[in-house]
């Protein structure tokens, strides 16, 4: 797994000359959240027995964490087809399955970050979220699966162009249908069913469960996991086939 | 008696279609160990399909292709072991130091880091480029980035050599300087294939040339004899205001044929670039 660790370290040198930015950046479109639902709606509004602003916050989570591991894709597409850069790691003898374990992993540590920035501007709301290995295991897992469905993008789509609406197709779409700004239960039927396909959805609620120390709904987990495997042999696919 | 070498780049009936275009059409080749081959043809031949191919990055349309004797296809980490590669265009990785640029090839060749730090001093210093070593690659010139990338290729010794017209946009002085790196690893036994629009190139690097047009190999010889079978000497005279070349065997013929002309003409050695004008009626560079 030479070639993982080498990808990998690539993004972290990187990420440590901007870390400053990078967590600026993070912190931007969550604290704009924060800001219209908690002051904005004030802390009087009750969503399924608890105030508005803690129910918001693990959905924040969940949403934040896959937006920003989600945005490896586009990056991947810019060294594929504008830098060139991504030949690179395809001409090292090394294999796909461990470029694209370098590039999930450096997406995972995006989310984590992201994850643990609005950790921090919770705390600054006044909001406690529970710590516990349940939370960590599902943000690992919510950003494992979208790491790998970002590989999964970034070969498929042939151009900047396309990925940017890939994200307008899916990634925000989902950002607001998956339970993370109101509960799924004030859906219809049909669209609390269609709800279900999209696995930030699970993401959310193992997010939010673990976050409130509740119990973490066991279907949704094992969701997450099939997903996540599912997305992680796609993208090892994806890279054996990407060639132009 | 020449010891039998098994060749280290293969390709047998290669073939890559784009649509209704034919990129590289039935290709065979074989280079052997330790050769410069030169694969010379008109922008659009098929070179750097040739190249990308041979390096993994295209799959072809049909036929096989081998490197260090692996199909590319069916098992292309063990073809990618032991390769260099310098793409046509430029791909270092901005975001990153030269120094990192480096480090992070050693790191994917899966060098040992006491042997790499080495190397990449070795070969900053080789590509004269030791002074900028930890400014960011954004911030270099065309031609810088163009050493950078041959310094790469050639961080973690590979046997087998892919440049894919390595010297395009570098100074004169610049493009000595990498042949001259070129011609030393050799000695040091790795194989290059190298892709040129330069006549000189050929002229001066490599041990054999393949010469293609329209994606066909259409000549595969050493320059000596691709010189003999064009013949020598040309005769160049202008006709209609263009000029036209006439190819003789010896100086004494050309003489003679000048001789026997009602206008003026002058008699040269012939070059790859007549062998090439001959072969496809068209020039390098179109
Ligand atoms: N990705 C692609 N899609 C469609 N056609 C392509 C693609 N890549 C190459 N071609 C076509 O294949 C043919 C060979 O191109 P190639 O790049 O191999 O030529 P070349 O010999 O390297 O030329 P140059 O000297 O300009 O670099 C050209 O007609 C080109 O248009
Ligand atoms: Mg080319």
């Amino acid at each position: 797994m030479v070639g993982t660790y080498a990808i990998f370290w690539r993004e972290m040198v990187i990420l440590r000359r901007r870390l400053i930015r990078v967590m600026a950046s993070y912190a931007i479109s969550p604290l704009l959240f924060l800001i219209a639902f908690g002051w904005g709606m004030g802390r009087s509004l009750q969503v399924e027995g608890m105030d508005y602003l803690t129910f918001m916050i693990p959905g924040l989570i969940a949403l934040s964490s896959m937006s920003q591991t989600f945005s490896i894709a586009m990056d991947i597409n810019i060294s594929r087809f504008y830098w060139m850069t991504f030949e690179e790691f395809q001409t090292a003898p090394i294999s796909s399955s461990s470029i694209v374990l370098g590039e999930v992993l450096s997406g995972m540590v995006r989310g984590m970050l992201a994850s643990f920035i609005i950790f921090i501007l919770a705390a600054a709301f006044g909001i406690r979220l529970n710590v516990n290995w349940a939370l960590l295991l599902s943000v690992i897992f919510n950003t494992f699966m979208f790491a790998s469905a970002a590989v999964i993008t970034s070969m498929i789509v042939k151009s900047h162009a396309d990925q940017a609406s890939f994200n307008g197709f899916f990634i925000v779409p989902m950002s607001f249908l998956c339970g993370t700004f109101f509960p799924l239960s004030r859906f219809p039927e049909w669209a609390y069913l269609i709800a279900q396909v999209f696995p930030l959805t699970h993401a959310s609620s193992c997010i939010r469960a673990a976050a409130l120390g509740m119990d973490i709904p066991l279907i949704s987990f094992l969701v997450m996991i099939i997903y996540s495997i599912l997305f992680f042999l796609g993208a090892i696919t994806c890279v054996k086939k990407a060639s132009l | 008696m020449t010891p039998i070498v098994k060749p280290l780049i293969k390709t047998e009936a290669l073939t890559k279609t784009y649509g209704s275009i034919i990129a590289v059409d039935n290709l065979d080749l074989e280079i052997t160990e330790g050769e410069i081959f030169g694969f010379l043809g008109p922008n659009g031949a098929g070179k750097t399909t040739t190249c990308r191919i041979l390096t993994t990055l295209t799959k072809p349309s049909s036929g096989h292709a081998f490197v260090s004797g692996f199909n590319v296809v069916e098992e292309p980490v063990k073809a990618k072991s032991g390769i260099g590669v310098v793409p046509q265009y430029l791909n270092v990785d901005g975001e990153l130091s030269a120094y990192e640029n480096l480090k992070l090839h050693g790191m994917l060749h899966g060098m040992e880091w006491g042997k790499m730090k080495m190397h990449i001093e070795k070969m900053l210093e080789f590509v004269q480029l030791s002074d900028r070593a930890s400014s960011l690659v954004k911030t270099f010139s065309e031609g810088m980035k163009k050493r950078l990338m041959v310094a790469r290729a050639l961080l973690h010794e590979p046997k087998v050599l892919f440049l894919d017209e390595p010297t395009v946009g570098l100074d004169p002085q610049t493009r000595r300087n990498i042949w001259g790196i070129i011609r030393r690893i050799n000695q040091e036994r790795a194989t290059i294939f190298l892709t040129t629009h330069y006549i000189e190139e050929a002229e001066v690097l490599c041990h054999r040339v393949g010469i293609i047009d329209y994606g066909r190999l259409i000549a595969l010889d050493i320059p000596e004899q691709l010189l003999k079978r064009t013949g020598r000497f040309v005769v160049e005279m202008l006709d209609d205001d263009r000029s036209k070349a006439r190819f003789f065997k010896n100086r004494e013929d050309a003489g003679r044929f000048v001789a026997s002309l009602d206008r003026d003409a002058i008699i040269r050695k012939s070059n790859l670039e007549d062998v090439f004008i001959k072969l496809t009626g068209r020039k390098v560079i179109d």
